[in-house]
């Protein structure tokens, strides 16, 4: 097992320095180019670091000798032999890496002779590869760079960011592995002859999570090719506010830029107790963690602790959760409340009101956590085979020498205006970096894209970080958009603020007889006129997909008068959102008095 | 009966001022009488009670050919929706369990097969246990209910016998026709002595085994495909196209899923007769209309799903004067017949969806009309449905073709996209004909016609979609709709490919 680990470990950092010596040939080329046509204009200063850069660049020539000449069918056959893109993304003709060979024409424009490039973008994550992609459509010269530092365990991963290495992708990959051991269970239920005594197969799970992973930063990587965007495994720090030092594999180089966009996002922080950094682990590890976690302790309770938890403990492991304070801060609160206590019928215990002391590596390996009941003040311990830290994420603001370009930051984030400007004029960013915003791909994709277009595509339009959609993947998901009933009622006011809610039943969960005690919808509205909803909560099964469109509908303008009034697609659980009839002001029992009609 | 009476009497002291005023209408021995107990009849009889009517519902059920009958909630529960969407589950546990293995799974999915005998008890017995929270609920509600079925004998007087008793006549103020509609047998040799409809398949006492599924419409495509994930051999017979009446480019698609998954086709071919076998299994002949070839197969069992036809023909309609076209009943705005005081909701209704939130909003709608002077009409446009196939497909809106139709071609913008369910790759699923499409006006903010999806719980995806066609959306907004990530659901607001560019509507990248 573990070396089937180590090799998918092995092959993911071959195939990165491979494809970072393929493309820095080309990034070299044509930096070589850039070099003669601006040569007369860079400082003396900049010699230095200048003569440099020709020494990489030869070197580089050197080495992408061998794959730029005989290098692609090397490529493909290296890639298939070790597995790195495994069939299932190969297979269709859109993944053909053929791709990689073709260079389609793009529109190139070069309106600022005086740089590298009119625009480097920090960071290959979602944020960072949109607005880079958008930017290249747009005309612009583009590069883009990323590197990831290992977690204190040594875990390490590819291009495209937190989502797609160890965010949204492994642990949707992880809860459906979770759903289907329970469709397992109720396949046997509906009547097929399965034996529902089952385990799974960590190693296996993480293998397949890991493979597909691979495949999608491979897919990246020739996306980003064809689309002319110039990729730097490298670790950008600032000099000045139009130029950066990369830290590269073996030396330093030099970019300038008119324009930057910061997106370099966030990693998870560890608290500062005995034995965090040591012996724990956070979402940066468990997706390809190379043994089973065990009993895991999960300390913190935002959506990234309860979807460990919850996916956990579908895998059959047995998760304790740590809460500091509030489980799901910033959500609706009675939401919140209500997924915990999904998750405890699970048989997932909360331990409320505590936080770790300290964590020591016993002899038999197993992990002592101490803690404290910070309401008692009454001390505990119990032993893990796993400590996961979920207690929030940091922005990756330090390695950038921010004050060199005179950036200013707000902790570890960096504050920008509605147009994602930063403090300096030509200096952006987007993504998790930025201060108060919400921490999500598809925000981050579409911000990055939006300014992309602003700055080389002549838009004028803006980011709309309002009614944002987002779902917490729990065993029992739950979705909102829009307000909480506690941010409508401080906004409005109790008295104006109509809340329409109902438990309901799922038509499937009845003959594997599932608990639909936590099955709970509402809708926050206006409480006159045509009642514009304000908020929508949902808590069931694939809320994400029952939500997603009640988003775009918010986004229309939807009233109660509206919902209420669309016919329901009969049997499914989005439906009910068009049943909601019961007020939280009548008092009225908000259970299903019938089940269908 | 007498109980009955007693409670609805207790239950009028919680009537409001209306029920006051209908009390003194005692010219009728009621203000509403219901024929039929499906979701129209019922949803309809219990708001008037809601709003202080005195109200009757008759429910009665014919047995099948093969003899199959069923309790008290009409189509959609018994023989509809729900045993449909049970079966359509099983089928996809089915797949569950192979797709577990994928994901690590220690479980053994060589040669699953289901317990058909289990799975109808399961099934069936759901089915009873809402039969009975019906009961309960239109007792709590008193609304009286009588198991028997009414006929006209005047426009407001109906005769019935409760169990071969005495003739019995009620009248009633206002009739609401919600009899529903049954299944069709097409007029052949043995049609009706050896073929099933989906009123059997779902408490068939037999495993189905290899069959033959007459009709490609939804309750044809969603059968066959039921019994193909549970492990039976399945052919469909189509006579012309497949889903009439929905969007030909989706409907296409899912065929060729099916036929991906499977699942046999044979076009422009009708059955000519069916014969039992001296084993017990039934010879199909058929004709294919294109080829004229005649041919023939043996079956275990075949499924007629040829169309459903309204239960007009007990009602003695004349009697009271309402008119009818073909077996369907013509209704107006406000859901009234040619008979002012007599109406219809559901299935009966010519030339309206036969949906079962159609039918149970519309009955409400009226009942709050006749009875809590409401003046809100149903709205029977932009209302979303769902084709519950293995992958699912789901639509509100307009078709392709009838914007084109409408709109003109040169003025409408359809947005399309391939697209990859992030699930699909560790069990590797399938995706080619995971597709969407938002049909839209082609100037200004670009409102949204119809939308149109195929892919996992396409149900789930498309409602709130609705409730935005509803409120208005256009492109603009859909695009700028931030999506969720990672799911089905958001490719709605990643479309960004248009046919008319002629671009490639398969997912360059995948996840950004």
């Amino acid at each position: 097992m573990s070396l089937t680990l180590w090799n998918s470990r092995f092959s993911v950092t071959f195939v990165r320095q491979y494809a970072t010596i393929f493309t820095s040939g080309s990034v070299a080329t044509s930096s070589l180019q850039n070099k003669f046509t601006n040569s007369s204009i860079l400082s003396f200063h900049n010699n230095d670091k200048q003569r440099q850069r020709t020494l990489f660049t030869m070197q580089n020539n050197r080495q992408s000798k061998a794959p730029t000449t005989s290098g692609a069918t090397t490529d493909t056959a290296n890639i298939g032999g070790i597995g790195a893109a495994p069939p299932s993304a190969s297979q269709h003709s859109y993944c053909n890496k053929q791709t990689l060979y073709d260079h389609p024409q793009v529109r190139q424009q070069s309106s600022t002779g005086s740089y590298d490039y009119d625009l480097v973008v920090i960071g290959g994550g979602s944020a960072g590869l949109a607005c880079a992609k958008e930017a290249v459509q747009n005309g612009a010269r583009v590069a883009c760079l990323d590197y990831v530092k290992p977690t204190p365990i040594g875990t390490k991963w590819g291009i495209g960011g937190t989502c797609v290495n160890v965010g949204c992708i492994p642990k949707k990959l992880m809860h459906q592995a979770s759903l289907l051991g329970e469709a397992v269970h109720e396949a046997a239920a509906y009547g097929w002859n399965v034996d529902d005594k089952i385990k799974p197969d960590w190693s296996k799970l993480v293998t397949s999570v890991q493979n597909h992973i691979k495949s999608v930063n491979w897919v990246t990587r020739v996306d980003l090719r064809d689309k002319k965007v110039e990729y730097i495994n490298g670790l950008g720090s600032f000099v000045d506010p139009h130029t950066m030092v990369a830290k590269l594999k073996t030396n330093e180089r030099t970019i300038t830029a008119e324009n930057f966009v910061i997106a370099v996002g966030g990693r998870p922080r560890y608290p500062d107790i005995p034995g965090a950094v040591e012996y724990g682990i956070t979402s940066d590890d468990l997706f390809s963690l190379d043994h089973e976690p065990g009993k895991t302790l999960v300390v913190g309770a935002g959506y990234i602790g309860l979807e460990c938890a919850g996916f956990l403990k579908g895998l059959g492991y047995e998760p304790t959760v740590m809460v500091r304070s509030i489980v799901l801060r910033g959500f609706d609160q009675q939401m919140a409340e209500l997924v915990a206590s999904s998750m405890d019928e699970r048989g997932i215990p909360f331990l409320r009101k505590t936080v770790p002391l300290s964590v020591e590596k016993k002899d038999d390996g197993k992990l002592l956590v101490k803690y404290k009941n910070t309401e008692t003040g009454e001390e505990g311990e119990d032993t893990y085979d796993t400590v996961l830290w979920a207690v929030g994420r940091k922005g990756l603001v330090e390695d950038l020498n921010l004050s060199n370009a005179g950036v200013n930051t707000v902790k570890d984030k960096i504050q920008v205006d509605t147009k994602e400007t930063t403090n300096v004029p030509n200096i952006y960013a987007v993504g998790d970096i930025i201060y108060g915003k919400p921490e999500l791909t598809p925000v981050a994709v579409l911000a990055g894209r939006l300014l992309a277009r602003r700055l080389y595509g002549g838009s004028n339009q803006r980011m709309d970080y309002s009614d944002v959609a987002t779902t917490v993947f729990t065993p029992l998901e739950y979705a909102c958009v829009g307000l909480s009933e506690e941010d409508a009622v401080k906004q409005y006011g109790a008295d104006n603020v109509e809340v329409f809610h109902g438990y309901y039943k799922p038509t499937e969960f009845f003959i594997p007889q599932k608990s639909v005690r936590y099955c709970y919808l509402k809708a926050v509205a206006e409480r006159s006129g045509d009642q514009r909803v304000y908020g929508l909560h949902y808590l069931g099964p694939v809320a994400g997909e029952v939500i997603q469109g009640f988003a775009a509908a918010l986004k229309s303008g939807l009233t109660i008068n509206t919902l209420i009034n669309t016919v329901g697609i009969h049997p499914t659980t989005a439906e009910e959102f068009t049943r909601l009839s019961i007020t939280k002001r009548s008092g009225l029992d908000p259970t299903p008095a019938s089940c269908c009609s | 009966m007498s109980l009955w009476k007693l409670l609805r009497i207790c239950g009028s002291s919680r009537s409001n001022a209306l029920s006051v005023a209908s009390l003194g209408k005692a010219k009728y021995d009621y203000d509403l009488v219901v024929l039929g107990g499906g979701s129209a009849g019922l949803a309809c009889g219990k708001e008037a009670v809601d709003s202080g009517a005195r109200v009757l519902c008759f429910d009665y059920v014919k047995s099948t050919p093969a003899g199959t009958k069923w309790g008290l909630g009409g189509t959609c529960v018994n023989v509809g929706c729900i045993p449909k969407k049970l079966m359509h589950q099983a089928s996809l546990l089915g797949e569950a369990v192979h797709e577990a293995v994928a994901y690590g799974w220690n479980v053994n999915d060589q040669n699953i097969k289901p317990d058909w005998k289990k799975l109808v008890n399961s099934v069936q017995s759901h089915i009873k246990s809402v039969n009975w929270v019906t009961r309960v609920d239109l007792r709590d509600k008193k609304v009286e209910y009588v198991n028997s079925m009414g006929a006209f004998v005047d426009p407001h007087t109906i005769e019935y016998s409760v169990k071969g008793g005495p003739k019995q006549r009620v009248s009633s103020e206002y009739v609401v026709v919600a009899v529903g509609g049954r299944p069709r047998y097409p007029p052949i040799l043995g049609a009706t002595e050896f073929g099933i409809t989906s009123d059997d398949i779902f408490s068939y006492d037999k495993e189905p085994g290899r069959t033959l599924v007459v009709g490609a419409g939804y309750v044809g495509l969603e059968s066959a495909c039921f019994l193909k994930g549970l492990g039976y051999d399945t052919t469909v017979m189509v006579r012309s196209i497949v889903l009439r009446g929905f969007d030909r480019q989706m409907s296409e698609l899912l065929e060729a899923m099916m036929s991906e998954r499977g699942v046999k086709f044979l076009h422009t071919t009708i059955p000519s007769l069916v014969e039992r076998q001296g084993d017990g299994r039934l010879l199909v002949k058929y004709r294919n209309t294109t080829t004229k070839k005649e041919d023939s197969d043996t079956f275990d069992t075949v499924l007629w799903a040829i169309g459903r036809k309204g239960l007009i023909e007990d009602l003695n309609l004349p009697a009271a004067g309402v008119q009818t076209k073909n077996d369907k009943i013509v209704v107006d705005a406000t859901e009234a017949t040619n008979v002012p005081h007599i109406f219809a909701v559901g299935d009966i209704i010519y030339g309206r969806p036969e949906l079962s939130p159609v039918a149970i909003l519309s009955g409400r709608l009226l009942a709050r009309r006749l009875f809590a002077g409401s003046k809100q009409l149903m709205d029977y446009a932009d209302v979303a449905t769902t084709v519950f196939t293995p992958l699912e497909y789901s639509c509100v809106g307009m078709s392709e073709e009838m914007a084109i139709q409408t709109h003109g071609q040169d003025n409408i913008e359809v947005f399309h996209g391939y697209y990859k369910p992030t699930e699909f790759f560790i069990p590797q699923k399938s995706v080619r004909h995971c597709y969407l499409k938002a049909v839209a006006e082609i100037t200004g903010d670009q409102k949204i016609l119809g939308l149109h999806y195929i892919g996992p719980v396409a149900g789930e995806v498309i409602q709130g979609f609705a409730a935005a066609l509803k409120s208005g959306l256009t492109v603009k907004t859909l695009l700028n709709t931030v999506g969720i990530h990672p799911t089905t659901a958001e490719e709605f607001t990643r479309l960004s490919i248009t046919k008319r560019s002629g671009r490639d509507p398969k997912p360059s990248s995948c996840c950004s």
